[in-house]
């Protein structure tokens, strides 16, 4: 099997994924094209030897629709050789489009791929493409469906993640990437997202709030009490009977910000590195996706990571770092229960929950930090991994070369 | 000819149509009437001298729905048709009120010519089929007689509207407003679907022809709003516009918060209306005939039409009732003891124009009794449910009193004095010292055997149970309970009596708990017994609801009270002795009520926390006491060991011939204890598993819990001989031999 190395990485900073979001008058065509072409100028690239974008994109309708991945490379002015495909598994898009790109290298079909993600989720709003599975009956009763707020507040009461264990979390996330700042660790992935005049849009993530303690979140009211109660806790507990009554503990402060954004990763073989003078930052030593239980919904990241694990022939304490999106708080504490991983060792710079999680560009987005952990704190290995909607997991392991 | 319609055409050129049964009071969609509309239908669109009609009933009611016996042979045709064949049958009724609809012309030219107008002159209620018959016509007047209503109760029988009912209702108001009624088959007032723009028009109820026929007369041809060029949802529909995702997120979640997923119609209905608001109005109604006949072809649409509608209604019209005896009228009812049910019983009497003696030892006791009738007045006077002369008659009609004397008139006396044998019989000696000798006294005991309390009476023939449950006023259920000496004349009067009421009767014969205490406790005990063995708390209850029980086992327990338990208990293993099987439920509630002091809801504390203004929850000293075991069961061996359990009960009752049929044990289940209603009953629900699965699945479990699981002899006889408690196509039950 050929090795698949990433050449590249980079995403643009996080804007408020609402109306008055500095990212909200840049198109999401935009978006991603200014990364491909990010991509192509960083690495001084003929882009006539990139065969494929894949990009992730969980709302790909609207402006967002019609295969955003060949629009954006086409719009991005790369080769008219370079064909587009846009995937989606929901949260891990991002991530999954650079497993596939990486798949397309391992098996020899293509020698230079992009994968990455894109969403504009002030101008496309989540839900915008609908679906069967909450609103056809038919699906909705067989999968015992609840809204991902009602499965993130069912793992904190199974797992017995309380108020304070949840918020505590999330003031330690904001803690991390206030420090990640100071510190100046994400400059050398960010690209600055330019308008059409070519002034600067964005520069930072700006969703961050590093002023948040345990008393501001302690203000915040519980989020998805009234979903509960109109008839989503008893789907919930029709599902998990053992559990006498839903603890609802999520709020804005301990979730993943609503933001818009996009990421793209430079994937190609070792031969083609050399051809073109590009250097590798790490091999990609194995990804795995898995199917969990859809009503909990969010627990696959720690299946997924073992799978990833057991494909690579490594064992847990052969990462040195760990990454999983902050889509919830009980998401990565129940992920550090199951495994037994020690909070300093993942997501060290922070997350979602402080950054923003711009649904299908978050997966590249977290491969690209991680890797620039693993390069600043000079680790090897790192494992980054997402929860998805309908029960599933995808992970991916990489090795810095 | 067509003998159920009356067909006439006036020298306008106007058809009109009188839906008349021949040899019935009410209407309902038969074999005939289907015929006979399809004849009158097809003769009207061919008849160029006709322009159009005018549908009516010639009875006080329009049209009732489909007569559910002829469903009930639907599904145990014996030819097994094929699919195809079956759909053309189960799609006929739908097809003709299409064509009612479209004349018969295909869409596309029907959106440019119309076709006949037909009218509905709605004189009376119109149900079901006959709801839907409406809404197929064109033009919809309603008569403003009292007691006209629309709806559509198929659900409750599990089935869904399968002639439009699902595609027309919601093209005319919205899914949202029309979801809710199709769930859970809550009427429309007239006023209502005036409102909403399901009918065009209110008219007095001599007038609805003739207007009718006016609007007739008025338009050359006709067409259904959906049937018009650009006709659009109204609030949308489908998986694309957002205002119906949003109805049906919410709607599949409230749905299943409400039926724990145990009835099939109600998800159906829901699949049939959003898979049909995507489609064209003749395709949509394929898709809803396709769904009904998946709810016709599972078992709980038959179960529950046959306990919940065929037999619940042959028990009240007097099925139990002994041949021969005149019917009599009760006048004056003597109620003995004002507690909670003396009150609620005073109340039901007094409520349908029974003069009412309410004694108690004292006259605060009887005027406190008294007060629970006059809460109930005030608050049907304050929803307008009641009027306050109507509610003042009621209320001078119950005579609070501490003095015997006053109860010589009555001509039924009811005990339900405190469950004491002694006191009993004290209040049994001193009524009948002052009421006539024919009058028939009755006990509301529910725990003690009326044989014995009979003892206490001079004329033990004339002494029967007539056991009630709390709260009265709600409660549909009364159990009638023989004493060994009880005559039939004691027993028709009895039966009379819930009639004037309108109760649901049942008879059973005497025993310890009677039927429905005694099958209830079982379901009580199976979860203390679970507690016992230290299964998760929230799991049991769970269960329960899941099951289909109202509420789960230890939520109950709290309510009816755990020392009462405790008390029952003791009592009974001193009756029964050796023969007492034990369980380990007796040492659940021997620690909460000896130890802990828990005794229920009336102490504050149970197998629940009742925090002073908070919701109750799950007392957390439980898992110290009865400690969790490390291997928790799956829910469905949970669920199970509850409904069988209390299975196993009502056919020992059945063996023991407590019970007269397992019909009535059936309805008793259902109405008196809250057994799952989609279940059909007990013995429903043995015969839905099959006879013999059951009884290897009760011994099973008996082997893994304890012999209290152990079926009855019978049942393996029937399993045996391959018998079941219902023949195909006979609604009434096997009896007790």
């Amino acid at each position: 099997m050929t090795e698949a190395y990433i050449y590249d990485a980079v995403r643009t900073p996080r804007g408020r994924g609402r109306k008055d979001g500095s990212l909200h008058e840049i198109t999401p065509i935009q978006l991603a094209s200014q990364m491909l072409g990010a991509i192509r100028d960083r690495n001084d690239l003929d882009t006539s030897h990139v065969e494929d974008v894949v990009l992730g994109c969980v709302a790909p309708v609207g402006e967002q629709g019609a295969d955003i991945a060949r629009v954006a490379a086409i719009n991005a002015g790369f080769a008219e050789t370079t064909a587009g495909v846009q995937v989606n598994r929901f949260c891990a898009s991002g991530l999954e489009a650079t497993n596939m790109a990486a798949a397309q290298v391992m098996s020899g079909q293509s020698d230079l791929s992009i994968g990455g993600g894109v969403e504009s989720m002030s101008r496309v709003p989540m839900g915008s493409d609908g679906g069967a599975w909450p609103v056809d009956p038919d699906v909705a009763w067989n999968s015992y469906f609840v809204p991902q707020g009602i499965s993130a507040d069912l793992i904190a009461t199974k797992y017995g993640h309380s108020r304070d264990d949840v918020d505590a979390y999330a003031v330690e996330s904001q803690r991390r990437a206030k420090a990640a700042y100071d510190d100046n660790r994400f400059k050398s992935s960010i690209i600055p997202v330019k308008d059409i005049i070519g002034m600067t849009a964005l520069d930072h993530d700006e969703y961050m709030r590093p002023e948040t303690t345990m008393q501001s979140l302690g203000a915040l009211k519980p989020s998805f009490v009234e979903q509960g109660a109109f008839g989503f806790d008893s789907v919930a507990i029709q599902r998990y009977p053992e559990i006498e009554k839903i603890n609802h503990v999520h709020h804005a402060g301990n979730s993943s910000g609503i933001v818009d954004g996009s990421a793209a990763i430079l994937v190609g073989n070792k031969e083609i590195g050399e051809r073109l003078g590009l250097k590798p930052r790490a091999r990609i030593r194995s990804f795995a996706s898995v199917g969990s239980e859809p009503t909990i919904m969010l627990t696959g990241p720690s299946f997924a990571a073992e799978k990833a694990l057991k494909r690579a022939g490594m064992s847990k304490a052969d990462i040195d770092v760990w990454e999983l999106n902050e889509a919830f708080a009980s998401v990565v504490l129940r992920f550090m229960e199951a495994l037994d991983i020690d909070h300093s060792d993942i997501n060290v710079n922070g997350g979602a929950i402080a950054m923003g999680h711009p649904l299908g560009a978050t997966g590249a987005m977290i491969l690209g930090t991680v890797l620039d952990e693993l390069e600043r704190s000079g680790k090897s290995t790192a494992l980054a991994t997402l929860c998805i909607g309908a029960g599933m997991g995808t992970a991916t392991i990489i090795e810095r070369v | 000819m067509t003998t159920s319609i009356r067909y006439e055409v006036d020298a306008d050129g106007i058809a009109l149509l009188t839906i008349d049964l021949p040899n019935a009071n009410m209407n309902v969609f038969n074999a005939q009437l289907i015929d006979d509309l399809e004849t009158c239908v097809d003769r009207i669109l061919a008849d160029d001298a006709v322009k159009g009609a005018v549908i009516t009933s010639g009875k006080p009611a329009f049209l009732a729905g489909a007569d559910l016996s002829m469903l009930g042979s639907m599904s145990a045709s014996d030819a097994p048709a094929s699919l195809e064949d079956q759909f053309e049958a189960a799609f006929r009724l739908n097809k003709i009120l299409r064509k009612i609809e479209s004349g018969g012309i295909p869409a596309k030219t029907l959106m440019k010519s119309g076709t006949k107008p037909f009218a509905a002159a709605v004189n009376g209620l119109a149900l079901g089929g006959g709801f839907e018959l409406v809404l197929a016509c064109h033009h919809r007047i309603l008569s403003d007689a009292k007691g006209v209503i629309l709806g559509f109760p198929e659900v409750q029988v599990g089935l869904l509207p399968g002639a439009g009912g699902t595609q027309r209702l919601p093209r005319l108001i919205g899914i949202q407003a029309a979801a809710q009624p199709l769930m859970t088959g809550q009427n429309f007032q007239p006023q209502m679907a005036l409102g909403l723009g399901i009918v065009q028009e209110i008219a007095p109820a001599d007038e609805v022809i003739a207007k009718a026929k006016a609007w007739v007369a008025s338009i050359p041809s006709a067409l259904a709003p959906w049937d018009k060029k650009g006709f659009k949802y109204p609030g949308g529909a489908g998986a694309m516009d957002p205002r119906s995702v949003q109805t049906f997120i919410g709607g599949n979640a409230m749905a299943q918060k409400q039926t724990w997923h145990n009835y099939p119609a109600v998800q159906a209905i829901l699949s049939a209306v959003y898979e049909g608001s995507i489609v064209p109005f003749d395709t949509a109604l394929k898709i809803e005939t396709k769904y009904f006949m998946k709810l016709l072809s599972g078992p709980v649409a038959g179960n529950m039409i046959r306990t919940l509608f065929i037999n619940k209604q042959a028990v009240e019209k007097g099925s139990l009732r002994p041949k021969g005896i005149e019917r009599k009228k009760v006048k004056k009812l003597g109620m003995l003891g004002a507690g909670l049910m003396g009150a609620g019983i005073a109340y039901v009497s007094a409520k349908v124009g029974m003069d009412v003696v309410l004694l108690d030892r004292d006259i605060d006791a009887a005027e406190k009794g008294k007060d629970y009738s006059r809460n109930l007045v005030k608050k049907g006077v304050s929803r307008g449910k009641v009027s306050a002369e109507k509610g003042d008659a009621l209320l001078e009609r119950i005579t609070a009193t501490a003095d015997y004397a006053d109860l010589a008139e009555c001509d039924l006396i009811i005990e339900a004095v405190f469950e004491d044998q002694a006191l009993k019989a004290d209040v049994t000696a001193k009524t009948e010292a002052v009421i006539g000798e024919n009058v028939v006294f009755g006990s509301n005991t529910s725990t003690l055997p009326i044989s014995g309390l009979a003892k206490a009476s001079k004329r033990p023939h004339q002494y029967i149970g007539i056991h009630f449950f709390s709260p009265v006023d709600k409660m549909p259920l009364v159990e009638i309970i023989m004493g060994a000496e009880t005559d039939d004349a004691t027993l028709a009067l009895a039966l009379d009596y819930v009639s004037q009421i309108k109760k649901t009767p049942i008879v059973v014969n005497d025993s310890r708990g009677f039927f429905t205490s005694r099958t209830f406790g079982t379901y009580v005990q199976e979860g203390y017994a679970m507690v016992q063995e230290g299964i998760n708390p929230a799991l049991i209850e769970n269960a329960g609801r899941m099951v289909g029980m109202p509420v789960g086992p230890l939520a109950v327990g709290d309510e009816v009270a755990i020392d009462l338990s405790y008390k029952v208990g003791m009592a009974t293993q001193k009756a029964l002795g050796d023969a007492y099987i034990k369980s380990p439920a007796d040492d659940f509630v021997t620690k909460m009520v000896m130890e802990l002091e828990r005794f229920g809801r009336k102490n504050g504390k149970g197998a629940y926390d009742y925090p002073e203004g908070g919701k109750k929850r799950l007392w957390p000293g439980l898992g110290d006491h009865f400690p969790l075991a490390e291997n928790q069961p799956d829910v469905e061996e949970v669920k199970t060991r509850m409904i069988v359990r209390q299975a196993v009960e009502a056919a020992r009752c059945f063996e023991e011939k407590v019970l007269i049929d397992a019909s009535s044990g059936d309805v008793g289940a259902i109405f008196g204890i809250g057994f799952p209603p989609y279940t059909g009953g007990p013995f429903s629900y043995i015969d839905t598993m099959g006879v013999a699965e059951f009884v290897a699945l009760a011994d099973r479990l008996a082997q893994d819990y304890g012999a209290r699981f152990t079926p009855p002899q019978m049942l393996r006889d029937m399993a045996a001989s391959g018998e079941t408690f219902y023949e195909a196509g006979h609604p009434q039950g096997r009896k007790a031999a």
